[in-house]
C-alpha cells in the first residue's frame, strides 16, 4: 500500500542556487498528485528530493523534513532504501538495454540479493501484468531485449522494474511526454490502475494530463508551491492569480 | 501568451455581443407590434429571428473548436461554458418575441381590447433585465449581475398579477378571452425572457467568480 508523504520546510540548493524555497506539502496516500509549473520552476528538483536522488549531486544541498508514513527519509534510513520504497519513472524510457525484458524487471530485485527463481518469476510476472504490459511480451520474455519494444512499452517496461522492489511511492517526472497518444493513454489509465496499490506523484507539462489523472495538483514557480489544491479547484478555479496566469497560457 | 487564443475569445465574445442585440431588439419590436398592433413590425421580428438561429448555430461551432483545438482551463474554460449557456438563452430570448409576433397576428382577428394589465411594464422590465444581464458580461461584473437576479421576483409577480386579473376577465367579460388569452400567453412569454436573463447573469457570476448560484446553490453550499 501507498503511504502519504509529508514535505515540512523544504529547501534544495545547487550551489548557491537556491532552487527550492520553504516547500510545505502533505501528499496523500493512494492518490496521484500532479506537479506543474514552467520549467526551470523546481517541480523536477522537488521529486529528486523525495527519493534523495538530489543529494547524488555533489553541488546539490537540501535541508528540511520529508516523512513518508512514520519514517523521514533524510534522518531514519538510508538513501538505498529511501529508494527502494520510492520508485521512479523518467521521461525517456530508458530499460537496460543488453538485458532481456525478464532480466529488466529483475534487476532491482537482484540487486537486493533475491535469487529464487520461482520467487523472481512470480514477481516478473506479477509485476509485468501490474504494469499492463504482461498480455504484450509474455510470450518473449528471455527472448526479446527491453529495447526492442515499443516506446509505449518500453516506458511500462520501467514502470514494471520500478513496481518489481515493491515500492510504496511511484514517481514519474514527464512520464508519457515522449509518447504518442495512444501509449500516453495507457500510461494514464495504469496510472489509475496504480493508485490503489501506490502514492503517486507525476511531473507533468501537460495539463490536461495532470487534469485527468490527479486528484490533487501543485502549482510551482521560481522555487516557491504557489498553490497546492484539489486538481478541480486548480483547473477550474485557482486560488492564486499566478496559477491562473500559468494555466490560461497568459503566463510570461 | 496565447495570442491567437485570447484574440478567438474576444471574436468569440464580440460575436455573442451582436446576437444579443438582435435578441433584445427582437422582444422589444414584439412588444412594440402587439402595442400598436403592426404586422409589419411581427415581420421584422421572423426575419431577426432567422438571423438569431443563424448566430446560434455558429456560436456554438466557434465555441465547440475552441473546447477542441485549444482545450482552454480556468477562467477561459468557464467563459466559453458560459458564452455557450447565455447563446441558448439569447436563442430561447428570440423564440418568446417569435411566439408574442404569433399571438399578436391572432389578434388580427378580434377588436382591439382595454384590458387592465400593464404588459408595458413588464416588458421594459424583462428588456431591462436582458441589458444589465449583457452589461454584466461586457464588463464581466458579477455586482451588475447579481442585481438582475433580485429584478426577476418583480417580474414573477407582475406575471401572477397578470394571471389573475385576465383569468377574471375572461370569467366577466367572455367575448373578451381571445384578447385576454393572448394577453395572458404575452405576459409568460415576458416571465420567460425574464428567466433567460436571470440565467445570463448566472453565468456571468460563474464565469467571473467561478461560483454557481443557481437554484440559491449559494446558500445551500457547505463553506
Amino acid at each position: 500500500m501507498g503511504v502519504g508523504i509529508q514535505v515540512t520546510n523544504l529547501n534544495a540548493w545547487y550551489s548557491t542556487n537556491h532552487a527550492l524555497l520553504d516547500i510545505n506539502l502533505p501528499i496523500p496516500a493512494n492518490q496521484a498528485t500532479a506537479l506543474i509549473g514552467p520549467s526551470g520552476c523546481g517541480k523536477s528538483t522537488f521529486v529528486r528530493c523525495l527519493n534523495r536522488m538530489h543529494e547524488t549531486n555533489p553541488i546539490a544541498r537540501v535541508t528540511g523534513s520529508v516523512r513518508m508514513g512514520d519514517i523521514d527519509i533524510y534522518e531514519d534510513v538510508s538513501p538505498v532504501e529511501v529508494r527502494r520504497r520510492v520508485g521512479m519513472v523518467f521521461q525517456r524510457p530508458n530499460p537496460f538495454p543488453t538485458m532481456s525484458i525478464y532480466d529488466n524487471v529483475a534487476a532491482g530485485l537482484r540487486l537486493n540479493g533475491f535469487r529464487n527463481r520461482r520467487i523472481l518469476d512470480e514477481v516478473v510476472e506479477r509485476s509485468l501484468k501490474n504494469a499492463a504490459l504482461w498480455d504484450e511480451v509474455k510470450g518473449d520474455l528471455k527472448k526479446k531485449s527491453g529495447a526492442s519494444l515499443s516506446g509505449g512499452q518500453q516506458q511500462r517496461l520501467c514502470i514494471a522494474r520500478a513496481l518489481a522492489v515493491d515500492p510504496e511511492v511511484l514517481l514519474m517526472d514527464e512520464p508519457a511526454s515522449a509518447l504518442d497518444p495512444v501509449s500516453t493513454a495507457k500510461i494514464e489509465d495504469l496510472i489509475f490502475q496504480l493508485k490503489s496499490q501506490y502514492t503517486i506523484v507525476i511531473v507533468t507539462h501537460n495539463m490536461q494530463q495532470a487534469a485527468r489523472v490527479a486528484e490533487r495538483t501543485g502549482f510551482f514557480l521560481n522555487g516557491k508551491l504557489v498553490e497546492f489544491d484539489s486538481t478541480h479547484k486548480i483547473f477550474t478555479n485557482p486560488g492564486d492569480k499566478r496559477t491562473e496566469d500559468y494555466i490560461t497560457g497568459r503566463f510570461g | 501568451m496565447r495570442l491567437r487564443f485570447q484574440r478567438s475569445l474576444d471574436d468569440l465574445k464580440e460575436k455573442l455581443l451582436v446576437m444579443a442585440g438582435m435578441a433584445e431588439q427582437s422582444i422589444q419590436r414584439a412588444v412594440e407590434a402587439y402595442r400598436v398592433r403592426d404586422l409589419s413590425v411581427c415581420d421584422l421580428v421572423d426575419h431577426g429571428e432567422l438571423a438569431i438561429n443563424r448566430f446560434e448555430r455558429e456560436i456554438d461551432q466557434m465555441a465547440l473548436d475552441l473546447l477542441a483545438m485549444e482545450q482552454p482551463m480556468a477562467i477561459d474554460l468557464r467563459f466559453i461554458l458560459a458564452v455557450i449557456k447565455i447563446n441558448a438563452d439569447l436563442e430561447r430570448v428570440g423564440d418568446a418575441a417569435t411566439s408574442i409576433s404569433d399571438r399578436v397576428r391572432d389578434l388580427e382577428a378580434f377588436p382591439v381590447a382595454e384590458l387592465p394589465v400593464d404588459t408595458g411594464k413588464m416588458a421594459s422590465l424583462a428588456a431591462a433585465m436582458v441589458r444589465k444581464a449583457l452589461q454584466a458580461f461586457i464588463e464581466a461584473d458579477a455586482t451588475i449581475a447579481e442585481s438582475v437576479l433580485s429584478m426577476d421576483d418583480s417580474v414573477d409577480k407582475l406575471n401572477d398579477t397578470a394571471y389573475f386579473t385576465l383569468l377574471n376577465v375572461m370569467k366577466n367579460e367572455p367575448h373578451l378571452a381571445p384578447q385576454a388569452l393572448t394577453a395572458l400567453m404575452i405576459s409568460r412569454s415576458l416571465e420567460r425572457v425574464a428567466d433567460h436573463a436571470t440565467n445570463i447573469a448566472e453565468d456571468v457570476i460563474f464565469w467571473v467568480r467561478g461560483a454557481d448560484v443557481r437554484h440559491h446553490m449559494h446558500e445551500t453550499r457547505p463553506a
